[in-house]
């Protein structure tokens, strides 16, 4: 049964003097709050805090706690997003005490085995990527952009160019232009052909001594393997500009094909998508990026350095951008990550990949028999959907297709993106999904886009929040959380 | 204004320009009916301050929709002369007259050159044919 208190805020459920003081009396004279603070640091009246019970507060938290869906209790096909099964050990593994208890101003001497470890980590992505160095530093995939970038700027200011464009296709994430303007570049976009590939004659027109850095997502945001990688890499090359290599789909090509085989200068991982780090919640994130030995020099410090048995984390480093996060960036992600690809070794990771291929291409097979797929009969690790024809025939949009997927037990795919395809639904099993929860999935979505048009609008139904209205919690957020029966409408 | 006689971007702005009492021409810029429905239900519109430079092709501000943000294209080369401030307040005036209390900029033009790379309205609804195909 449902506990329909589950929701309810804590302010709701708050009732004066409904606390249990459980600390005993101070044994240490207490002299007045005004002798300790300014008087202009003293609230003039106490926060209007909720007061609770410990077990209602308890409760409040677990029974939210299981309205959540997540990996671990749906099918969670979020294109883009790579949302596959992470391995409860690798959990435990970050949690022994030799990595989540160490302070980092300990002496390098005593965290010996964890720099080991980060020093190990740095020589495997290096090998993933088919680069040369890495920096492990940045706190996310964006960051590892703006980080790279950063690298890029140094490395043609150090070189007397001024270059001022950042060259990224219309399917990119929009991650892409953003670190682009942070960095101090113009972003310019370059089109896609029908097939979805890099349009190459559009590129080539931007090509020029202007042009600093070509990012490119690859395998693209369309599930396609960019096929002339390499020629595009060489004519970038050609007018002296640099690859970017957007990892967020290395997911279908670890082991199989390397960025700096074919052409890219400089990536980013995402452990959260390849490496079994923590999905989702705002962090803490990880984005190890790796470049060439051009580049290397510029990579932010410290980087984690080996002297015959010893590890240290090297600071010296006068051509370094400089630091780009506290202390080593966020570890107990990087432990992750190293736990998964040693648990895998060279032919699991192959194994990941080739599994997240078949399994998106068995279901982009069954899924065609209900919603057309515009780029094609074959993927790598996802595949874009599209639900023009049910909008333009009965009125059935990709987002009712998304809520109404939540009244059958699955998460939503990513909708509306990426916006080169009309009423875009993009799907990405991953490689930890059985052929039966991928048989589920597309016969849902046949149920579905045969159902009442009326039904779907209103989808979902099941949910303990039903259909947002996006408009007005866009147009007139409420910006507070009010208690039940008091107006939240502020205008 | 009637749509008929506007010209078109490949991007979906329209223009239509008129010669003001000094002489200069003035493009009135906004977005086509076939852009807004497309965009979805819109939350947000960001236009530059009259006084602001235009370039043909480059992006004078953004509108955004329940689903994305999209950049706004300028058709011309220009001085922006006035922009419809209201709009933000009533964004409602896109869904509901689009071409006419929902434009978007007026541009002194410093040139008439780029005119000639729009479309007309038969050449633009054929684009939006293809579009939606």
């Amino acid at each position: 049964m449902r506990n329909t208190r589950a929701t309810q805020l804590l302010t709701e459920l708050s009732r004066e003097g409904r606390y249990n003081p459980l600390l005993p009396d101070c044994d240490v004279p207490q002299p007045p709050l005004e002798e300790l603070l300014p008087r202009e640091a003293i609230a003039a009246e106490l926060l209007p805090l909720p007061e609770v019970a410990e077990p209602d507060l308890v409760r409040h938290y677990t029974n939210l706690s299981t309205l959540n869906m997540s990996v671990d209790t749906h099918f969670y096909p979020l294109g883009s997003c790579t949302m596959k099964y992470n391995p409860k050990r690798n959990e435990r593994l970050a949690g022994l005490d030799g990595f989540a208890a160490v302070h980092p101003y300990q002496p390098e001497e005593t965290i010996q085995g964890l720099l080991e470890l980060l020093y190990e980590l740095q020589e495997m992505l290096a090998e993933i990527s088919g680069l040369h160095a890495v920096s492990l530093q940045p706190a996310a995939g964006a960051q590892g952009e703006l980080t790279a970038l950063l690298v890029a700027a140094a490395y043609f200011q150090e070189r007397g160019e001024h270059r001022t464009k950042v060259l990224a296709p219309d399917s990119a994430h929009g991650t892409n232009p953003a670190s682009a303007h942070m960095a101090g570049f113009r972003t310019v976009t370059v089109k896609s052909t029908p097939e979805g590939l890099v349009d190459r004659d559009d590129l080539r027109r931007h090509l020029d001594d202007e042009a600093a850095v070509f990012m490119v997502t690859n395998p693209n945001t369309l599930g396609l393997f960019e096929t002339e990688i390499r020629e595009i890499a060489e004519e970038v090359h050609g007018t002296g500009g640099l690859i970017y290599l957007d990892g967020a789909n290395m997911n279908a090509i670890l082991g199989i094909s390397r960025p700096g085989d074919f052409g890219a200068d400089m990536m980013h991982f995402n452990p959260h998508k390849t490496f079994s780090g923590p999905h989702g919640g705002g962090g803490p994130g990880a984005g190890p990026i790796a470049v060439t030995r051009d580049l290397a020099p510029f990579l932010p410090t410290p980087v984690v350095a080996r002297e015959g048995d010893v590890f240290r984390l090297d600071e010296d480093r006068p051509r370094s951008i400089g630091r780009v996060r506290g202390f080593f960036g966020n570890v107990g992600v990087l432990v992750r990550a190293y736990c998964y690809i040693r648990t895998h070794g060279p032919e699991g990771l192959r194994e990941v990949s080739e599994n997240a291929v078949l399994n998106a291409n068995y279901l982009l097979h069954r899924l065609k028999e209900f919603l057309p797929v515009p780029q094609g009969d074959c993927c790598m690790h996802e595949f874009v959907a599209t639900a023009k024809d049910c909008k333009a025939e009965r009125g059935i949009t990709a987002m009712d297709i998304a809520k109404r997927l939540l009244d059958y037990g699955f998460h939503a795919p990513t909708v509306y993106f990426p916006p080169i395809v009309r009423e875009a639904i993009m799907v990405e099993p991953t490689e930890t999904e059985s052929r039966e929860t991928l048989d589920a999935f597309a016969e849902a979505i046949g149920k579905i886009v045969q159902e009442d048009p009326e039904l779907l609008h209103a989808a979902p139904h099941s949910t303990p929040v039903t259909r947002p209205d996006d408009v007005r919690a866009a147009r007139q957020p409420v910006m507070r959380a009010v208690a039940a029966g008091e107006n939240g409408h502020e205008g | 204004m009637s749509p008929e006689e506007l010209r078109y971007a490949k991007t979906h702005e329209w223009i239509g320009v008129k010669t003001d009492a000094q002489g200069n021409k003035v493009g009135t810029v906004g977005i086509s009916a076939f852009a807004v429905e497309s965009l979805t239900d819109l939350v947000f519109i960001e236009l530059p301050k009259a006084g602001a430079r235009v370039q043909a092709g480059e992006s004078f501000g953004e509108v955004e929709s329940v689903k994305a943000v999209s950049d706004l294209y300028s058709p011309v080369n220009g001085e922006i002369v006035e922009v419809n401030s209201e709009l933000s307040e009533n964004l409602e005036w896109l869904s509901e007259d689009c071409y006419g209390k929902g434009w978007l900029i007026k541009v002194r033009l410093d040139d008439e050159k780029p005119l000639g790379d729009l479309l007309d309205f038969a050449a633009y609804k054929q684009q939006c044919a293809e579009e939606q195909a």
